[in-house]
């Protein structure tokens, strides 16, 4: 029975693109399609009866109102129209179930990634120790088991390619299952409202081949630092300031988002909390990226995370170099 | 004052602002209320056309992140708590429930005077919040409602208060509807806009407590951090969506049962025929009330909740649908072999079937699982719930403003002005929300104050769409204005209709009736020679 539901759903998927990622997620699109066409078809009855009827009744002379019959019930009809909504809801019901538990059952071997949200970035730990920040990756073809988890508030883990989505709740786990057949680059976004930052808290899921994959699991750097090591500091600082979601909350240019903003911040004198002041150079700049709570700007809240153990200290001068460079 | 018998003073006679505020007369605190729920309708329409403003960029462009949040914060919670739940009970319900009834007031005048000041109350609390605005969403989800620095006790005390309002609004009805009906009004010749309020009330009474608890919970959570729902101290962030969701699915048909009411009026009065299937409209609210309490976890799919419980969240919900689509059917067969004509009442009400039928349909997408699990928290639900609660409950109440607006103020509107806002309306409606469905099929999230290029064309569209509406709707409440001002006089039953509050003068006197009638037919004989007698 479910191998009969999944091949169909495929099938139908194949028939109707909707823009489905994956098998899965076609199964999904066939489920709308179904559910698509059942309501274009009670649609199109419904209000077609009622514009015609408006039509072939509208009041022609005054006489004919009190002309009108009297039909106030109609038992069989009344039957009908109870019946055949209440056997159609009941198929509909059992369709999008089915496919639902298709879709969140476990399989074996699937590759493991944690992911937690806060506010307003996504950490990704992959189980052989390696993290990232705002970007998973993993192979195509394989099936996927994210573990969700949240540190502050509720967020969302919705990838619209894929047409699957759940949420990270601080204090407990759940899981998303997925199974991405074709590599590509998929955005993955935050559904469940989560403060200032919510419309940019987004991440990126990076489907590769799977020799590609093996490779990079084998020896590639983190953070995708594929033969990058040789680029300028400042531009591998830009690339990881891009990556790590710094600018969901700093903005370089135009309206002051939840963090300071950044242009020309080197070698500014900022007012902290308290009334002291300080000059913003390498170190002062460091510890905030390591240690925001330590000093903070008079006006801002003290939410932003450490990157204390998600970014190593390579990539913190590489950071703190960029941030030289924005004039 | 048209040449109806009569024997007392008109009900807009008495002057001065005490007449007004001291008043125990139910339409005249019925006017109160429309008139305070019309004006957070136009607030609530501002914070929209801003929310539409910003989103004509994918960037943050005319407001900051935070600004455009607590935009849609307060669009959200005026109107739903200030316009919508309120408007067409505590509005029109007021006015026209005792006179459906044929009695001279409701039960508890007194009571009903406190209720609309109690509400009062609750509203200028919630202005107070604004000093620090609230970003949280009208849903209010913890642990982000109990961590924001907004002022969140503030705002739900204001709607704390709004729900005790609510509450004694709904017990002050159904005493009313039991105690006070007319010699030979029966239960089965009431009109159905009264069946609507009846089940409407019901729900009121039961469910707007558990909204109440829910919002001192939260206070009790942010004022001394009794953790509730606060993971890090052993409670629950879920249990919040459980509670919140307990009220606030049930009063989704506090909204559309009312509007329901309504259109079971319009329709046959504009078709000249029977109601079709009475007893089928009268009891599906009641069904529609009573299995709008069993399915609130359908907001919940992706919370977390077990499987099972998912599955039967989404088997019960589908039972929504058929009652709902009982009452669709009725109406549509009451327009079969009748004399229908098209003024503005009507034109409302059919809209109102049009629109429903899109928003009902597009319901199975999100109660089916597979489905919900992807659309679920996108512009698919909010265009989805736009279409049920504006395109279903405002169009009900603009048809039920159109209709008995002749009866509350004495005049007749301009129908020409009438028939060019609701085309505008009509078309800016379906363009600002149509489009609304693509954007969420393509995986836009909802409350999204920046968005990513590939939805900038759907956001415009659906951009441009609300300035028509709005432009309809000023048109609108403009024909409003000028009918209160210089309108023709209304007979006292323009439409020809046969329930109670047409067979007074328009506007009616004080105590609604000079005699009380004596019922002896239902009021749905159009179309026969005998009417009832009144």
């Amino acid at each position: 029975m479910e191998g009969a539901c999944r091949e169909k759903g495929s099938v139908m998927g194949k028939v109707f693109a909707l823009g489905a990622a994956s098998g899965q997620a076609a199964q999904v699109d066939a489920v709308f399609l179904m559910i698509l066409v059942i309501g274009i078809f009670f649609f199109l009855l419904t209000q077609g009866l009622l514009i015609y009827f408006a039509v072939k009744y509208r009041r022609r002379s005054p006489d004919r109102d009190n002309e009108t019959p009297r039909i106030t019930e109609n038992r069989v009809l009344e039957f009908f129209w109870i019946l055949i909504p209440s056997i159609v809801v009941v198929v509909i019901f059992y369709y999008g179930w089915r496919v639902y538990t298709n879709l969140h059952e476990p399989e074996a071997g699937a590759v493991e990634v944690y992911v937690n949200g806060r506010q307003w970035l996504y950490e990704i730990k992959y189980p052989d120790g390696r993290t990232a920040i705002n970007e998973i990756r993993v192979p195509a073809g394989k099936p996927v088991k994210f573990i969700l988890s949240a540190s502050d508030v509720i967020h969302g883990f919705y990838f619209p390619d894929f047409r699957g989505k759940m949420d990270m709740i601080p204090g407990r786990t759940t899981v998303l299952r997925l199974q991405p057949d074709r590599p590509g680059r998929y955005p993955i976004f935050c559904t469940v409202y989560c403060g200032t930052g919510h419309s940019n808290m987004m991440a990126r899921l990076i489907v590769m081949p799977p020799a590609e994959y093996a490779e990079w699991a084998a020896h590639g750097e983190k953070e995708g630092g594929e033969g990058k090591e040789h680029e300028p500091l400042a531009v591998r600082g830009e690339r990881i300031v891009k990556n790590a979601g710094c600018l969901n909350c700093h903005n370089i240019e135009g309206p002051v988002k939840v963090g300071p903003d950044w242009k020309g911040v080197y070698g500014r004198k900022v007012l902290l909390e308290g009334g002291k002041t300080v000059t913003a150079d390498e170190d002062y700049l460091r510890e905030s990226i390591v240690d925001p709570g330590a000093k903070i700007v008079k006006g801002f809240p003290n939410v932003m995370p450490t990157y204390k153990t998600t970014l190593p200290k390579d990539d913190i001068d590489a950071v703190v170099a960029y941030l030289k460079t924005l004039k | 004052m048209n040449g109806e018998p009569e024997t007392g003073r008109g009900y807009l006679e008495e002057r001065g602002w005490r007449s007004w505020a001291y008043t125990m007369d139910h339409k005249r605190i019925g006017v109160m209320y429309l008139c305070t729920t019309i004006a957070f309708f136009f607030i609530g329409g501002i914070f929209a056309l801003l929310l539409r403003l910003e989103l004509l960029s994918p960037q943050a462009k005319y407001f900051s992140d935070h600004a455009y949040n607590v935009f849609f914060t307060l669009h959200g919670a005026m109107m739903i708590f200030l316009f919508i739940i309120p408007a067409i009970p505590s509005g029109l319900g007021n006015f026209f429930i005792p006179m459906h009834i044929g009695a001279r007031d409701v039960a508890f005048p007194r009571l009903n005077l406190a209720s609309y000041w109690i509400f009062v109350a609750g509203f200028l609390v919630v202005i107070a919040s604004l000093v620090s605005p609230m970003d949280t969403g009208w849903t209010f989800y913890t642990p982000y409602s109990a961590k924001t620095g907004a002022a969140v006790a503030t705002l739900s005390f204001g709607i704390f208060l709004i729900g005790m309002s609510s509450i004694l609004t709904g017990l002050n009805f159904i005493v009313t509807i039991h105690m006070m009906r007319a010699p030979g009004m029966t239960w089965h010749r009431m009109p159905l806009f009264l069946w609507g309020m009846y089940a409407t009330s019901i729900i009121q009474v039961i469910a707007t407590p558990v909204v109440g608890v829910t919002f001192l919970l939260l206070a009790m959570e942010r004022i001394f951090g009794v953790a509730f729902f606060d993971p890090s101290k052993g409670g629950d962030p879920v249990l919040f969506q459980h509670f919140f969701w307990f009220y606030s699915h049930p009063v989704v048909y506090v909204m559309i049962l009312p509007a329901m009411g309504i259109i079971s009026e319009v329709i046959p009065v504009f078709s000249r025929k029977p109601i079709f299937g009475y007893k089928a409209i009268a009891y599906s609210s009641l069904a529609i009330a009573f299995l709008g309490f069993l399915v609130w976890g359908h907001h919940m799919f992706t919370s977390g909740m077990s499987p099972l419980a998912n599955a039967f969240f989404s088997f019960l919900t589908f039972f929504v649908a058929v009652p709902t689509a009982v009452k669709v059917f009725n109406w549509i067969a009451t327009l079969y072999k009748g004399s229908i004509t098209f003024e503005a009442p009507m034109l409302y009400a059919l809209t109102f079937i049009f629109l429903f039928a899109v928003g009902g349909l597009t319901g199975p997408f999100l109660g089916a699982l597979a489905t919900d699990v992807q659309l679920h928290d996108t512009y698919f639900v909010v265009a989805h719930f736009h279409y049920t609660m504006m395109g279903g409950t405002v169009m009900g109440f603009f048809a039920g403003l159109h209709y008995w607006f002749p009866k509350m103020t004495g005049k007749m509107l301009n129908e020409k002005v009438a028939r060019i806002a609701w085309a505008l309306v009509f078309l800016g409606f379906n363009v600002t929300f149509f489009t609304m469905f693509i954007t969420g099929f393509e995986g836009m999230p909802r409350r999204y104050a920046e968005y990513l290029p590939r939805y900038h064309v759907e956001n415009v569209i659906s951009s441009i769409g609300s300035a028509i509406l709005a432009v309809g709707i000023l048109v609108m409440f403009w024909n409003f204005l000028q009918g209160i001002r210089k309108g023709p006089p209304a007979p006292g039953n323009p439409w020809r209709a046969l329930t109670l509050e047409w067979q007074t003068s328009s506007p009616p006197i004080t105590e609604n009736f000079p005699e009380i009638p004596v019922v002896t037919d239902w009021p749905y004989g159009y179309g026969e020679p005998k009417g009832r007698t009144a």
